[in-house]
């Protein structure tokens, strides 16, 4: 058979196959020519900025550049044994310049990452560095006894290493040695591993919520007649016509502990007047948000996967003795899963990344990793730790998808 | 628009007032709301009509990552900042702002030099000092008659049964945590510097963390005693007063170890126009800029000379601004001056204590 | 009603109306008896009532009045999943997620049935089809064709003694759709089963039912076997929506001995048999149907009423001639030849006389 696929030509001499992959190569590259501008605006505006950000999780360079000979002594030390007096006198040559250069500050900064308290160290001491003599060592115990200290110099050691692990490790609860050891953090500073598991569970039980919500509606939507769906689509998708604020804030007033409805469940003596629910500023209030804002997520692939659904196919089930529920689980239910696929993932992947409505409403316990890569974004100015923990829930994320597709298969999604 | 509009005005009045005037323009950046207002009102309207230079006013919601991103892209658009202090350190510690000779500062209205006219801590490298604002707490007087009067109430669960609203964060909190365990104020940082001080702090928020409502916008808090939600929190002087005095709100501030610290000006390091912002920010620290400043927000002004010259609300002439300054004699007894140091040396452990405290 | 009438019907249908809207009715005041065994089929255009008619007898719609009533019991009350109708749709309505297999074993499993029981009915019912082979196939694996006898397998699976079945055949080609009407129709009769038929299609209805029910504006204009559909329609809406016809409009001259004579708008008269015509004066349209139409003097009548026509167009059609004429101002009359050695073939232009037996052309209502 194959044979004579590859004995057959063409009219102008030349094997068919080699006609045939000539002319598809064209069309192949005419749709990849008109998909390159799109392709560049992702490349340059999405990829690129993404990946070159991600790099800080574990690329440092502040200190190496900024502290170039204590980087080059601290290679050959151990981390074990006594600093020397060649390090003292290197490390004071590079505190005069680096306060001469005024970058000091940058270098304080990232030491003190490793070691906290150590930043006004190396300011007061870059201060006074170009008054210091040898013997050097001495001079900086005199400036500040903290220099005798082994664990500043292996904090300066972990600190000169470019590439290094100590900010993944610091963004799942673990913490880096000078010898370049991992071990756990302290006890009291865990909140990385614990902050992962919760916005897990927020977001499989906002989206377990939309799904219980939003099921029923959609079904609803695509069985009344298309004038009347249009309108009330319209209605789902109001939320999205006001500000995410100012949502957010209708919910805290709704749901705070003077709120519309806790007055409700006082009037109805469903709860007592001075012991009112804790709806907001907890977990709780993180879900009831999430799952209002996410709803429409999941509503709209459902509802366009629900509308290809014929309704003759539980009807059929009917007349062939099946009951409500029977046609509905075995019939109807199967063919809404690509729908219940797509919303699933779109709701889950939006709600693990959520950051503005938990800082509104979660309170204590109620926060999500985003808004401690926030927090490190904007407040602490640690972006690389940011980065550390952006990129563990990124490969968290691509992990979920790979699960998917293992357990589903991503061929078996509609979004529309 | 408001922009454009005020833009508008402003050169229309600078070309009406003549051609002497030197016309340029600087994006002043703040924290927005009653605070800006206050600023506009008492340092850019009047820097315009003396000089006819411009200030497009702008706002953002505190921290350094906005200018971080300016200039370490080289595209600065903002010229001249309003921060709290350890930002104004740490910006100049990484080299986001201009250092600042502060010996150009005009000397006060009595004649004392600049260095000895502002109070103590006003200047860092690159910044100058132009309000005192001050972390209380407050309580609905129409809820709670007999009021609490010290921060130790605060605590006090029992006496004072309710809700307590705490900033989530760990600034302040320890601070009020440890007066309240009766560490006198001026020993607060000494103890918070010790493992033992910190177990202490926390040990002392344990006591009432079940009962707090946590918040970080410091528009929540009047929000939060207003709709009943908690029955005391605590608050920025500024936004309490402006609850009071423009809404009615029956609120009442405990001073008793108020967490007070400045809010300073720096100049962006690369600003399209630093001399023009500093000409500003030389304008804008003057005594009688500060002290007008303050008949619109009850923040206290950073020169001393400025007090003396405090009048009353802009709206209400019988409110008596004094009073409400977090300098003033009465409420300063027992005040915490923010260390900023040691939030500097600290805060990446103490953030991460404080949240892992919060999770479990 | 009499009882031994209910005993008659297995499938009635007693003063039903049905209203979606509550202003119109979709179908008016429905009499019908089905007797066991029959094929019947509702036929009709869209919107005339009658997959109306078919819903509310599989309880997929109910009645606004009256009752319908399945082997003597009322089924108004009885949800569809009980009533044990086999239902073939319009899509075959296959479920894409299982087997064929699955496909047929479905209503069995409903019905708590054994495996094995299962196993051995599902292979029977393949067999019935000739689809033995495709158990294990997915419904879009398979042709239109081929579904359709998968759709048709699973809908007479479990037995069902009455089967709706829903323009079953109107996605397929025609050729495959004769195929399909032979087929279906052999079964039924195997089967002895009831078969209640929607379709559009006239020629489909004629083929295959027992009787035809012809639908129109909610009211069921005639009910009556195929050949006496065609041949003696009651009035000028099923004259013209079965078969081809020719009409001629005009007014009653007289009746006498069940002949009328009719005289057409131009003013030439024609004899007719008056069917829902009674008086004279009244306006009528007389039908006659293109195959009875004659042009050769040696077959007709003594005496019969002749009109001149004028050829206008002659279409070959290989085993027919279609010869378009100008008649009394008509100027779609149509009359179809067999093409046959002695036939004499018209060319256009022409001018002839044409005529017809007085029973083949039915005054009807205007």
């Amino acid at each position: 058979m194959s044979d004579t696929t590859t004995s057959l030509v063409a009219a102008d001499g030349t094997p068919l196959k080699r006609k045939l992959a000539q002319s598809l190569m064209r069309s192949r590259a005419r749709a990849f020519g008109l998909a390159l501008p799109l392709l560049a605006f992702i490349l340059v505006l999405f990829v690129y900025p993404i990946a070159n950000f991600l790099t800080q999780a574990f690329y440092d360079a502040r200190f190496a550049t900024l502290m170039p000979g204590t980087t080059e002594v601290l290679k050959d030390w151990d981390a074990v044994s006594a600093p020397t007096e060649e390090m003292a006198a290197v490390l004071v040559a590079d505190l005069v310049v680096s306060k001469k250069e005024k970058t000091i500050g940058k270098v304080a900064t990232r030491v003190n990452r490793e070691l906290s308290g150590t930043r006004s160290l190396f300011t007061k001491t870059a201060r006074s560095a170009k008054k210091m003599e040898a013997p050097y060592m001495e001079a900086l115990i005199k400036k500040d006894k903290d220099w005798g200290d082994i664990e500043v110099w292996q904090a300066m050691k972990t600190a000169s290493r470019v590439y290094t692990p100590a900010y993944l490790a610091a963004a799942v609860d673990l913490k880096m040695l000078a010898d370049g050891s991992i071990v756990r953090q302290d006890e009291d500073r865990r909140i990385h591993v614990i902050l992962f598991w919760r916005t897990l569970e927020i977001s499989f039980l906002v989206t377990l919520f939309c799904f219980m919500l939003g099921y029923p509606v959609a079904y609803m939507l695509s069985t009344l007649p298309a004038r009347t769906s249009n309108l009330l689509l319209i209605l789902v998708l109001l939320p999205f016509w006001t500000s995410l604020l100012v949502r957010t804030t209708a919910w805290i007033a709704m749901l705070q502990a003077q709120g519309v409805l806790n007055d409700l469940f006082v009037v109805f003596g469903l709860a007592a007047d001075d012991d009112r629910f804790s709806l907001i500023y907890n977990k709780t209030g993180t879900l009831i948000a999430m799952t209002h804002i996410l709803l429409p997520f999941m509503i709209l692939p459902l509802y366009s996967v629900m509308k290809t659904i014929p309704p003759s196919y539980v009807r059929a089930a009917k007349s062939m003795g099946a009951t409500n529920w029977t046609a509905f689980w075995r019939v109807y239910f199967p063919q809404s899963v690509p729908g219940i696929g797509a919303g699933a993932l779109l709701v889950f992947i939006l709600a693990i990344g959520y950051y503005i409505t938990p800082a509104l409403v979660g309170g204590q316990d109620g926060q999500m990793i985003s808004n401690f890569i926030d927090f490190h974004m904007r407040k602490s100015l640690n972006w690389n730790l940011a980065a550390a923990m952006g990129l563990v829930m990124l490969v968290f994320v691509l992990f979920m998808f790979w699960i998917y597709d293992r357990i589903v298969g991503i061929d078996n999604m509609k979004l529309g | 628009m408001k922009t454009i509009m005020s833009l508008t005005t402003a050169s229309v009045l600078a070309i009406s007032a003549g051609t002497a005037f030197a016309e340029g323009s600087i994006t002043a950046v703040s924290w927005g709301g009653a605070y800006t207002k206050s600023q506009v009102e008492a340092y850019h309207k009047p820097w315009t009509a003396a000089t006819g230079n411009t200030v497009v006013s702008e706002d953002y919601s505190g921290g350094l990552a906005e200018v971080k991103a300016q200039v370490e892209s080289g595209s600065v658009t903002w010229d001249i900042i309003d921060v709290e202090k350890s930002d104004a350190v740490r910006g100049c510690d990484e080299g986001l702002f201009m250092e600042i000779d502060h010996s150009a500062l005009p000397n006060g209205a009595d004649g004392s030099a600049a260095a000895d006219d502002f109070i103590p801590g006003s200047f860092t490298d690159c910044a100058v000092a132009n309000i005192v604002w001050s972390t209380i707490f407050a309580y609905d007087s129409s809820v709670m008659a007999n009021g609490p009067t010290s921060i130790a109430d605060f605590f006090n669960l029992d006496a004072f049964p309710g809700k307590r609203g705490l900033r989530k964060s760990p600034k302040a909190n320890l601070e009020m945590a440890l007066a309240a365990d009766g560490v006198a104020s001026a020993d607060i940082y000494e103890v918070l510097g010790t493992d033992e001080g910190v177990d202490r702090a926390f040990a002392k928020l344990d006591t009432i963390k079940d009962s707090v409502v946590w918040w970080e916008a410091g528009a929540q808090p009047p929000q939060l005693l207003a709709d009943g939600e908690v029955a005391m929190t605590t608050a920025y002087n500024g936004r309490i007063f402006n609850a009071v005095a423009s809404e009615g709100k029956p609120f009442e501030i405990v001073w008793d170890a108020q967490v007070f610290d400045v809010d300073m000006w720096a100049i962006v390091n690369g600003a399209p126009n630093a001399e023009l912002a500093m000409d500003f920010l030389k304008f804008s620290t003057a005594t009688e800029q500060l002290a007008a400043q303050a008949s619109y927000i009850s923040y206290g002004p950073a020169r001393k000379s400025s007090a003396p010259l405090v009048g009353s609300y802009h709206s209400n002439a019988s409110l008596e601004m004094g009073p409400q300054m977090p300098t003033a004699p009465d409420n300063f007894a027992t005040a915490i001056s923010n260390d900023f140091e040691f939030w500097a040396d600290n805060q990446d452990e103490l953030n991460e204590r404080f949240n892992a405290w919060l999770a479990n | 009603m009499a009882l031994d009438e209910t005993n008659n019907a297995f499938v009635r249908f007693d003063r039903v109306q049905k209203s979606y809207d509550g202003e119109s009715l979709v179908v008016k005041d429905l009499n019908l008896d089905i007797p066991k065994g029959e094929f019947l089929t509702m036929l009709g255009p869209s919107g005339s009532g009658k997959t109306t008619c078919l819903m509310m007898l599989a309880g997929f719609e109910t009645a606004t009045h009256g009752e319908i009533l399945l082997d003597g019991v009322s089924i108004n009350n009885i949800p569809p999943h009980k009533r044990g109708i086999g239902m073939v749709f319009q899509n075959y309505a296959l479920f894409p997620h299982m087997t064929v297999a699955e496909n047929l074993s479905f209503p069995l499993e409903v019905r708590n049935m054994g495996k094995s029981e299962r196993e051995a009915k599902v292979k029977r019912a393949l067999d019935m089809v000739e689809m033995g082979d495709f158990g294990g196939r997915r419904p879009a694996q398979l042709s239109g064709g081929q579904q359709q006898r998968i759709a048709l397998a699973r809908a007479l699976v479990f037995e069902p003694e009455l089967v709706l079945m829903d323009e079953p055949l109107g996605a397929l080609d025609k050729q495959l759709r004769e195929k399909m009407q032979f087929e279906i129709t052999r079964l039924a009769h195997n089967l002895g089963i009831t078969v209640v038929y929607v379709t559009h299609d006239q020629t489909e209805a004629l083929t295959m039912s027992d009787r035809v029910a012809v639908f129109n504006d909610g009211v069921i204009q005639q009910i009556d076997a195929p050949d006496v559909l065609y041949e003696q329609p009651k009035n000028s809406f099923v004259a013209q929506f079965i078969g081809e016809n020719n009409t001629l409009e005009g007014v009653i001259e007289d009746i006498k001995n069940d002949v009328a004579l009719v005289k057409l708008d131009n003013g030439d008269v024609i004899d007719a048999k008056p069917v829902n015509v009674s008086a004279k004066g009244e306006r009528t349209r007389v039908s006659i149907r293109p195959e009875r139409v004659e042009f050769r003097k040696d077959r007709l009548k003594k005496g019969a009423h002749l009109l001149n026509a004028e050829v206008l167009e002659v279409i070959y059609m290989g085993d027919i001639l279609r010869t378009r004429l100008n008649v009394a101002g008509n100027t779609e009359f149509i009359v179809k030849t067999r093409n046959a050695p002695d036939q004499t073939r018209l060319t256009v232009g022409e001018v002839i006389e044409i005529g017809w037996l007085p029973e083949d052309c039915r005054a009807l209502d205007a």
